[in-house]
């Protein structure tokens, strides 16, 4: 629909003055720009390109497409990056169900695939391969952590709530994978869906003591803000995703106090965490989210690869990009054996600092959390 | 499953039809008096969401918000009206799905290009807000019963002035000989800007009472423009009664189908396998009604015979 082509084209004449120069390296950035999950694709999209541009590494160019959250668009646009655009590394799909359609493809034609967002388990497992490199999570990882510590706050019974794709069941597994207590309801609703009246009819006479939801976007947004006007005050919990800063503005004050775990927050104490949410307020005049720390990691990924090995050698830049030399904004990070990361998984609390409702650390979840899928992948 | 949980679940679907119905009226009005597909209904639908948004975060006010809805969305369609859909009568419905997904597009990026990406902050007022026990121990929201009301009253509102006005004569022979009233000396140009306006109004009053508890964002007006399009055909093109029947019918599908489902199907088989092929099934149940109202009546439930 709206295909907005970005090109940071390496300026002719630094090429010339600098003789020290590494490989050119072409990104396809396949994301939502448009639609219920736009958000999304813009904070990657701008987390990346800030990165890239803080590196200074002119060599590296971005072609920049919109998916409209529909698989055949996105299959279609990695067809076209990779016969016409001639690029090396795709990367920038956010969900799971595009990765699916998409990644076999690129890593079978022997492309690097970066994933900024979305880890469905049967690429993390069986379907793993050594040209997909995980710069996001695994998508059981965040809800195995959350289920664990809901166990261990004492929480008895829970009712689960995702959409019915990819994502949304690997989310649900991972919660039940570390939880004790009983699943009283577990629903799967229609993707994109955006009234919930149904539902939360079923969680007020579920006798749930507590929800827990993944609902990305405007799903998320749907789904608070008519929760709140329900009269139900069982508490809400989710992954990091269903109260990620770029909802919560839209949900406002309803919100507060709700619970999730993540990767990432704000608030992670250290220098590359804090020069990227000061630096990235400055430039979009917003407060990042996950998905803008995502693609900021991910673009700082591909400058640590690219600084040490062609990409044209796809042995040598694989070896680079398994490296993960490179200051995440999360502090701790590095590749596990089917290339997914390891990492901490915090406890956020949604709070309001003066008039902005944000998230804020309470705990860990879960330290050096790796995922299960591991030991399926054979590469 | 209690009888408590039932009941809440009908509003439930109550609710949503009336929903469906403010933006199906709208669209069967336009798609009956001057044979137009409007493929833009959504995008009035998003502006009126858009100026609620907008006017009540400005003014702090939610009912001036709403107010700002009608006028938006009336005045957008009385724009789109004379500059662009007036030169679609003519033409066959190809052309005018071309036409109409133009100004989508146009609507869209312009709506992005004004408030960008992100979500709008909108929300209940608080004279509205929280939950109302109704007889029989029912909590249920008060906003989703006010917009139950408001539907009803516009449902009244609707078939009065098609059924006891002056203009709503003129509508229903514009509907049905459109060159004879042209020669009875009505401004059927007037007329027809009239009817496309008051349906803007009614998609924006929609998409300002339901982006209040959705999220206010771009592109929030095509998924439920392809539901009032199921609904006009279940309920026959260029019929008010047949919206209204169609909307509560589809509303009341969809929900109750969501709900009912996934529990049929655990008496059957294990609970996951249930919840999936549930799941699955309830999305289609909407689309499954159509098909089969289409087979016994294909010109919808109140269509016109010929």
């Amino acid at each position: 629909m709206n295909s907005i082509k970005t090109a940071i084209a390496a300026l002719a004449a630094l090429v010339i003055a600098s003789p020290l120069q590494a490989e050119p390296v072409k990104v396809g950035m396949i994301t939502t720009l448009s639609g219920g999950g736009a958000g999304l694709g813009i904070d990657v999209r701008d987390g990346f390109m800030l990165a890239l541009k803080q590196s200074g590494n002119n060599d590296i160019t971005v072609v920049i497409e919109d998916d409209q959250r529909k698989p055949d668009v996105a299959v279609q646009l990695a067809d076209k990056m990779i016969q016409s655009d001639k690029v090396d590394v795709l990367t920038g799909i956010i969900w799971s169900n595009l990765a699916m359609a998409v990644v076999p493809a690129v890593t079978q034609q022997g492309k690097f695939y970066l994933s900024p967002n979305a880890g469905p388990s049967a690429l993390a497992g069986k379907g793993c391969h050594p040209n997909y490199f995980n710069v996001s999570w695994q998508n059981d990882a965040m809800n195995e952590a959350a289920g664990k510590y809901v166990s261990e706050q004492g929480v008895g019974k829970v009712f689960l709530m995702a959409p019915n794709y990819p994502a949304g069941k690997d989310m649900m597994n991972g919660f039940k994978r570390f939880y004790k207590g009983e699943v009283v309801e577990e629903i799967y609703t229609k993707l994109g869906q955006t009234d919930y009246a149904a539902e939360i009819a079923q969680m007020r006479s579920s006798g749930a003591d507590m929800i827990y939801y993944f609902l990305p976007g405007g799903m998320g947004i749907s789904f608070m803000k008519q929760y709140a006007g329900s009269g139900v005050t069982v508490p809400v919990m989710g992954p990091s995703f269903s109260l990620s800063q770029d909802v919560l503005g839209a949900i406002g004050d309803a919100a507060i106090g709700a619970k999730n775990t993540s990767h990432w927050s704000k608030d992670i104490d250290n220098e590359a965490n804090k020069k990227f949410v000061e630096t990235f307020q400055a430039e979009y005049g917003r407060l990042p989210s996950i998905y803008a720390s995502q693609g900021y990691d991910t673009a700082l990924l591909l400058v640590s690869a690219a600084a040490k090995a062609d990409v044209k050698d796809a042995d040598a830049f694989r070896a680079a990009l398994k490296e993960a030399d490179f200051a995440s904004t999360r502090g701790k990070f590095k590749f596990g054996p089917n290339n997914h990361p390891i990492q901490d998984v915090f406890v956020r609390e949604v709070v309001k600092e003066g008039d902005v409702v944000t998230n804020k650390i309470i705990g860990v979840a879960a330290t050096d959390h790796t995922d299960v899928y591991a030991a399926e992948c054979k590469m | 499953m209690s009888t408590i949980l039932l009941f809440e679940q009908i509003l439930n679907g109550l609710q949503f039809g009336i929903m469906l119905f403010l933006m199906a009226a709208g669209l069967t009005l336009v798609f009956g008096v001057m044979g137009l597909i409007n493929l833009a209904h959504g995008s009035l639908y998003m502006v009126g969401a858009f100026a609620c948004a907008a006017v009540a975060a400005a003014t702090g006010s939610f009912w001036l918000g709403v107010a700002a809805s009608l006028a938006a969305a009336a005045a957008a369609g009385a724009v789109i009206e004379v500059a662009v859909i007036r030169r679609l009568y003519g033409r066959d419905h190809l052309d005018q799905v071309l036409a109409t997904f133009a100004l989508i597009l146009v609507f869209s990026e312009g709506t992005r290009w004004i408030f960008g990406s992100f979500p709008l902050y909108l929300n209940v007022p608080a004279s509205l807000s929280g939950a109302v026990i109704l007889p029989g121990g029912v909590a249920y929201p008060t906003y989703r019963l006010a917009i139950i009301v408001v539907g009803i009253i516009v449902a009244a509102g609707l078939f009065a002035l098609i059924g006891k006005t002056r203009i709503g004569v003129q509508i229903r022979a514009g509907e049905a000989d459109r060159e004879m009233i042209a020669a009875l000396g009505i401004d059927i140009a007037r007329l027809y800007t009239f009817v496309f306006a008051l349906g803007a109004a009614l998609a924006g009053l929609a998409g300002a009472l339901v982006g209040t508890i959705q999220s206010v964002q771009v592109g929030m007006g095509e998924p439920v423009l392809i539901l009032a399009f199921v609904v006009i055909v279940i309920g026959g093109i260029g019929s008010i009664k047949g919206a209204l029947v169609g909307a509560i019918l589809v509303g009341l599908t969809d929900t109750l189908g969501r709900f009912l489902l996934p529990s049929l199907f655990a008496t059957m088989m294990s609970e996951s396998d249930a919840t999936s092929i549930g799941s699955a099934l309830a999305s289609m149940s909407i689309y499954i009604l159509m098909a089969l109202v289409l087979i016994f009546r294909p010109r919808g439930l109140f269509g016109a015979t010929n």
